[in-house]
């Protein structure tokens, strides 16, 4: 169940305390043969912590373990860890388990002198020796402090009794109550300093979160931070904030969105396998819609995913993406798709994260998509979320699972930021928003970014349509970004002002060519004026020559008559054609 | 059960409480003979012929510790009378072991005197 102690970076051995999550922080468990204290105020599980120790290792490590109790009874302590699903009596009755209860009642005690400690020593190896324990639970060993007065005994005892712990190999897990200043207080750290873990709960807006800190571990490195951790029904549940080494292996593995159109913008081939994928965008852009495609598109390929759903029941989820024409009823009844659907308050933002890891590792599935993101904002802080989201991604991005995360941006703020800044963490980063023009709100879509992936800058126009989401090039022109009817109407202005152009060219056509027989019509006309003219004149200059001869012939005949044979030179030889008779006859 | 009885004589009165002591020591130290020591020298003196005084060695009995609640060594127990009390230490503060055996009454205390007390 955990990873115990493959990843042993230190020559230090160590007991695998099978606590979920702690043996990864302490990268392997606790010092083996070695005390380990555990401190915290009342209530904060470090009992239980040091019982799972126990009751692990006898079941899962095969260490027989004893309890050393002084405050409880092993009646009591039985009955408190049935609630985890442990069996004290039976695991008792096998001998691996030895529990016993040191009663104090210092109105029952009365000092007489000196003393020590030796019979506690003594009845705790003859326990140990009974069934061969390797580890020890002292719960809480500053319940002496209470009993005896002798401080200066006790505490020569104490470091005396880890001293024999450590002698005897057991690996030990002693319990202490949270001092003022100190971390214990009896200041037992002082004599338990190989490795010391501090429990705490902290109430923020009445949700409780526990917290777990490896304070020191001599001879070893660890997670230092505070980790949160619940208490479930199956015990401890520490949970690493992060994975301490970003080691997780890349897949080259591309795989389609489900929209044709949006892998286009992925360079053609969708996105990389294992990533975390952000949908953001204020409410109703259709971020849910999208998913609906991812997930969709995952299940054709017989992918399993889940569905973690803060809004919106499995039921109406299904309704509403039939409306999209996506049919997710199908995969559920295939057994692919596996709704989550959950208010985000119904608890803390520990036990989503618990919930969430344990359904995964039930159905490994290879997609997971968590809608909306934001609401688990109503279950903790803004810190506390994106330390939960950090985890979540981590452990999925380890598990090699693509996460759809949807948030859901306020308008108040900027489109590029999210609200729990989680931006960063995020592999692709889907933006859809809305673009006001018009009079109406249409959505656009573009890809923010998109890690190792070649993708488009432009912002595409989203549709809801009967049969999926669809992505249209978005009308850029002198009027800027039109989408919606306002790109439609452009459109068809454009389409008729095309139109009106072309009939323009046409009609100028004509209209050149209409010149153009007027003009030809004009000059044939003019050509026929010119003919008529010409005829008219040639008419006219024929008619005068007939004159001229006419009047030369009456002249000579006037002569002749006059002169009698005198005949002018030029009329002698007879020439009396004249040369414009030519074309008279026209 | 090996028990070393040391004395267990009856009650010389016949309305005298009995006193059923139980001492656990470990082994010979020093201080576990200063203890028995101790208790013998109290019992004779003020509980003459009305009690019983087991020793037990824890070595050699550990089992008995769980049952007795025993945690301190060297620790007395007052079985009888009733109730059951612990006097842990070495018996050295006579004192405080008569107040712890109720044989003198308890000062602060708003308990009555065993009134079978001497």
């Amino acid at each position: 169940m955990t990873k115990t102690a493959d990843i042993l970076l230190s020559g230090l051995p160590k007991c695998p305390t099978g606590i979920h999550g702690l043996d990864e922080i302490t990268l392997g468990g606790l010092p083996r043969g070695r005390p380990t204290l555990v401190c915290g105020s009342a209530g904060c599980g470090k009992t239980l912590l040091g019982m799972e120790f126990l009751v692990r290792g006898a079941i899962e490590f095969g260490e027989p373990g004893v309890c050393i109790s002084f405050e409880e009874t092993a009646e009591e302590l039985a009955s408190n860890v049935a609630s985890l699903g442990f069996d004290l009596a039976s695991l008792i009755a096998q001998k691996k388990l030895a529990i016993d209860h040191v009663y104090l009642d210092r109105s029952l005690i009365e000092e007489t002198g000196e003393y020590d400690l030796e019979a506690l020593f003594v009845r705790l190896g003859h326990a140990v020796d009974s069934i061969g324990a390797k580890r020890v639970l002292l719960d809480s060993v500053e319940a002496l402090f209470a009993g005896l007065d002798n401080e200066s005994v006790l505490r020569s005892e104490l470091r005396r009794l880890f001293r024999w712990l450590k002698d005897r190999n057991l690996t030990a897990v002693v319990t202490g109550e949270r001092g003022q200043a100190t971390l214990s207080r009896h200041g037992l750290e002082e004599y338990i300093s190989d490795c010391v873990i501090l429990l705490d709960h902290q109430v923020t807006e009445t949700v409780l979160t526990r917290r777990l800190r490896v304070v020191k571990y001599r001879g070893s490195t660890h997670g230092m931070n505070e980790y949160p951790f619940l208490i479930e029904s199956d015990g401890i549940s520490v949970l690493p904030v992060t994975s301490m080494y970003l080691t997780h292996v890349a897949s080259n593995e591309r795989v389609s969105t489900g929209i044709a159109a949006l892998d286009t913008m992925f360079s053609g081939k969708g996105y990389y396998r294992g990533n975390s994928i952000l949908v953001s965008g204020t409410s109703g852009t259709g971020k849910t819609s999208l998913t609906a495609h991812f997930v969709d598109a995952a299940c054709a390929r017989g992918e399993r995913c889940v569905f973690f759903s803060f809004e919106e029941s499995a039921d109406q989820l299904i309704r509403n993406m039939q409306s999209i024409g996506i049919d997710l009823e199908r995969w559920v009844k295939k057994g692919l798709l596996h709704f989550h659907a959950v208010r985000p308050t119904t608890f803390g933002l520990e036990m989503h994260l618990v919930k969430i890891h344990k359904i995964i590792d039930q159905i490994k599935p290879s997609i997971v998509v968590v809608d909306p993101v934001t609401g688990l904002l109503h279950a903790g802080t803004e810190s506390e979320t994106r330390s939960i989201l950090l985890r979540l991604i981590d452990f999925l991005k380890e598990k090699q699972i693509t996460a759809v995360f949807t948030t859901l941006t306020s308008g108040a703020i900027a489109q590029e930021q999210t609200e729990i800044d989680i931006s960063s963490l995020v592999d692709a980063w889907l933006l859809l928003r809305d673009i006001e023009s018009g009079g109406e709100r249409n959505r656009g879509l573009y890809i923010l970014k998109a890690r190792g992936i070649a993708h488009s800058n432009q912002i595409r126009e989203f549709l809801l349509t009967t049969h999926g989401v669809e992505l249209r090039e978005v009308y850029l022109g002198e009027a800027g970004l039109l989408t919606g009817s306002g790109r439609v109407a452009q459109e068809a202005k454009d389409a008729s002002a095309a139109m009106l152009a072309g009939q323009e060219i046409e009609r100028k056509q004509v209209l050149v060519q209409r010149k153009r027989m007027v003009l030809d019509a004009q000059i044939a006309a003019l050509q026929l004026d010119l003919e008529t003219d010409e005829q008219e004149s040639q008419r006219v200059i024929a008619q005068e020559k007939l004159k001229i001869v006419k009047w030369e012939r009456d002249r000579g005949e006037m002569a002749r008559s006059r002169f009698a044979g005198e005949v002018p030179k030029e009329f002698a030889n007879g020439a009396v054609k004249a040369p414009g008779l030519k074309g008279s006859g026209a | 059960m090996k028990r070393v009885r040391v004395d267990g004589k009856t009650a010389a009165k016949p309305d005298a409480v009995h006193y059923q002591l139980r001492l656990f020591v470990t082994g010979t130290t020093p201080r576990s003979a200063r203890a028995i020591q101790n208790i013998r020298a109290i019992c004779e003196e003020y509980l003459q012929g009305r009690y019983d005084l087991e020793v037990i060695d824890i070595y050699q009995y550990p089992e008995h510790l769980k049952a007795e609640q025993i945690f301190v060594t060297p620790t007395l127990v007052k079985r009888l009378p009733l109730p059951v009390r612990k006097l842990i230490g070495d018996l050295s503060d006579t004192g405080r072991v008569l107040i712890g055996l109720d044989i003198e009454p308890r000062q602060l205390s708003a308990k009555p005197p065993n009134e079978h007390a001497a």
